[in-house]
């Protein structure tokens, strides 16, 4: 494949509560640090991730184009999805050849209504969503079913937030990732824009799987569409050092670290992870920047970022990244 | 554009006002199947599938990719929802073909989907952001102050709109999969209707259809059957609140047939094109698209649509299909034109067949005409 590289990761302080700025307020201040990082000002593909639901209308991806000051008009897409999966459609459409540079976002202000029970919403409509399991009763059912020490999960990744300056002041390590307002930016940059640059964190692999959507029809204790994606990303080619994880409840740190392969070795969420700042349809996305500030600041030669979607992680998406093409 | 990518398979379900009998996935399956059997295949022969769909107010279902991927075979494979406003049927094939013309996949089964009758649109499209006024009018009254500003610029007569809303119901009689088949439809039944946004009948707007519509997308190495060749494709974005925009021929839907023509290889999309099937909701955008995609002049439009030129029996046939005006379940609406743009350079198109159509153009638009979805497709190799 065409080498992509991370150039350019920026996000907000993330906030537990709504601090009265609309969705492109949120999203300007990520925009313009990635623009300022890269040196880019113009993209040659934009893409985006958000809900609809979390505003409770429909379109909450239109004002965005205001934030990014589209003009003259812009190649761009968005997917009702996590951003990671906006910056694999990016990654993609880097590989066509002919673009050089993408703009990746997301934003999400969970904030605004019960997030709980907006998830349900997520459900098959005719079986499952009648029965009225929220995200919590959901994400219960697979704690009971996986073993292992989940307070010092929670405890860990409390105590690696304390070191991050974006992540909320929780003031006590939560099994549960905190309802959270905000957004974040990744630019990639491929073919001639890699010539010059000395701080990139090359994606040596990507890749996502979905499982199917009952319950009934997995084994709650594994993550086969995350095995595969590790597989299909080339996770096991090489020693992790970090690993970013989409971990919404601590007992999926536990599902996913053996369905990536990851050894006692690897550090994992050293962000804190999800458990310390949850911006709902940022927060894949953020992984990805986290493992690449990883890589690029020389703490992790090799680093791995997960991002999750559908209840009891049915969608994950996994990268590699490297200072290496 | 990358590798050569091909539409192999095309299925859509019978647009109708409310499909009681089946669920939404139970829809998107029977469209899936038909495109994968239109192809020879079967699920196991898809690497990805590729969902697309308008706001998820309009079912209730949030994110619904997670719901559907048991119905569309997508366990175990990448799935991926695409969500571009009105655009977005266009904007998933064009994703699906990303990942064929980006080398990941051999062969991406799209699937675009609305079930209006689960929710009211029109009331779905009114809530508002927060902090934001809801303007309370829908997507027609939306869109009709600016076919008017259209009208007071070009001159054109009156009529105008009812030419198109009989032209493509007219082409909806010979599309078995039309929702709206009105026999004996003419300017006077059009004309008895009620105005709903002025200057906009209810027979010059589209209708409320449950649907979904599926492809299958080849890279060359793994094509089967009748491929439609992609000649080219884009997509282009511009900021609705943009004080300077000309929302009667925005700035986006010139960039992007531009774009798209560049790749194909077209100077004269009137000359160069065999048929199109343009995104067009309100009758009036017929000719206001014309103009918008270069047919014409400026302030031409409408005396092509007068003229014929735009008939089945014209020299530049539009939605020979009968267009979104006579079917719009509106996530699929998009892939509709997609797809009936390759069924014609296929030669599959039925009654509604343009004799010996080789390249054709597929349309969609949204937002508030700020997204735009292009492609051209061609039944030779590019």
């Amino acid at each position: 494949m065409r080498p992509v590289a991370v150039a350019a990761f920026a996000q907000t302080t993330h906030t537990d509560h709504d601090s009265g700025l609309s969705e492109p307020e949120l999203i300007l201040p990520v925009i313009r640090a990635v623009r300022e990082q890269s040196g880019l000002t113009e993209f040659g593909f934009t893409c985006s991730g958000s809900c609809d639901y979390l505003a409770g209308a429909p379109f909450s991806f239109v004002s965005a184009l205001d934030a990014l000051g589209a003009w003259p008009p812009i190649q761009e897409s968005h997917v009702e999805m996590d951003a990671a999966f906006a910056l694999y459609e990016a990654w993609v459409r880097l590989q066509h050849g002919d673009v050089d540079s993408a703009l990746v976002y997301g934003f999400g202000k969970s904030s605004m209504g019960d997030l709980r029970e907006i998830m349900t919403l997520q459900l098959d409509p005719y079986y499952l969503a009648p029965l009225g399991l929220d995200q919590l009763s959901y994400a219960g059912l697979q704690r009971s079913a996986v073993q292992g020490d989940f307070p010092a999960i929670a405890r860990r990744s409390w105590e690696s937030a304390q070191t991050n300056p974006y992540a909320l002041k929780l003031p006590e390590p939560v099994e549960t990732a905190p309802i959270t307002d905000g957004a974040a930016a990744i630019v990639l940059v491929a073919g001639d824009l890699l010539h010059d640059r000395t701080n990139l964190a090359y994606i040596n692999g990507i890749a996502h799987r979905i499982d199917p959507h009952y319950p009934g029809m997995r084994d709650l204790t594994r993550s086969a569409s995350a095995a595969a994606a590790a597989t299909a990303a080339g996770v096991g080619k090489g020693p992790v050092d970090v690993a970013e994880l989409h971990v919404q409840f601590a007992h999926e740190e536990t599902v996913l670290a053996e369905a990536l392969g990851l050894s006692g070795d690897t550090l994992i969420n050293p962000s804190g992870g999800p458990l310390a700042a949850n911006p709902v349809m940022a927060t894949g996305l953020i992984r990805i920047g986290e493992a690449a500030s990883r890589v690029m600041d020389g703490t992790a030669a090799r680093a791995v970022a997960h991002a999750a979607s559908g209840p009891c992680l049915q969608h994950n998406l996994v990268a590699v990244l490297s200072r290496e093409s | 554009m990358g590798n050569r990518c091909a539409v192999i398979g095309v299925g859509q379900t019978h647009y109708t006002t409310r499909r009681r009998d089946v669920s939404m996935a139970g829809l998107v399956r029977e469209a899936a199947l038909r495109a994968l059997e239109d192809a020879g295949l079967t699920f196991a022969d898809i690497d990805a599938v590729v969902v697309g769909k308008a706001p998820d107010l309009f079912e209730g279902v949030m994110m619904p990719e997670a719901y559907l991927a048991d119905a569309l075979g997508a366990a175990g494979k990448p799935m991926t929802r695409v969500h571009t406003a009105g655009s977005v049927g266009g904007s998933t094939a064009l994703v699906g073909a990303s990942l064929i013309q980006g080398g990941v996949h051999d062969r991406v089964l799209v699937v675009a989907y609305e079930k209006q009758s689960e929710s009211n649109a029109t009331w779905a499209l009114t809530t508002h952001l927060p902090f934001t006024s809801s303007l309370v009018v829908g997507a027609g009254g939306y869109f009709a102050p600016h076919i008017r500003e259209y009208m007071r610029r070009s001159g054109a007569p009156g009529h105008i709109g009812t030419l198109v809303a009989v032209k493509d119901r007219l082409n909806a009689l010979k599309n078995p999969y039309a929702h709206l088949r009105i026999p004996g439809i003419d300017r006077a039944m059009v004309e008895s209707t009620p105005m709903l946004w002025e200057p906009i009948r209810y027979l010059e707007t589209c209708p409320s259809s449950d649907g979904a519509c599926a492809i299958v997308l080849s890279s060359e190495r793994a094509v089967t059957g009748t491929p439609a060749w992609v000649h080219g494709g884009a997509m282009r974005s511009e900021p609705i609140f943009r004080a300077g925009r000309d929302t009667v021929s925005p700035q986006a839907g010139i960039d992007c047939a531009a774009d798209v023509y560049r790749q194909a290889g077209v100077t004269d999309p009137r000359r160069d094109l065999d048929v199109a099937e343009v995104y067009v909701p309100f009758s009036w955008y017929e000719p206001m698209w014309l103009e918008n995609l270069g047919f014409c002049g400026v302030n031409e439009g409408w005396k092509l649509t007068e003229a014929g030129a735009t008939a089945l029996d014209g020299d530049i046939p539009w939605n020979a299909s009968g267009g979104v005006l006579s079917s719009n379940p509106i996530g699929a609406s998009g892939l509709i034109r997609f797809a009936e743009a390759a069924l014609q350079v296929r030669g599959m198109a039925g009654d509604h067949q343009v004799e010996g159509a080789r390249r054709a153009l597929g349309h969609a638009y949204g937002g508030g005409a700020q997204f735009f979805a292009m492609w051209i497709v061609g039944a030779e190799k590019p």
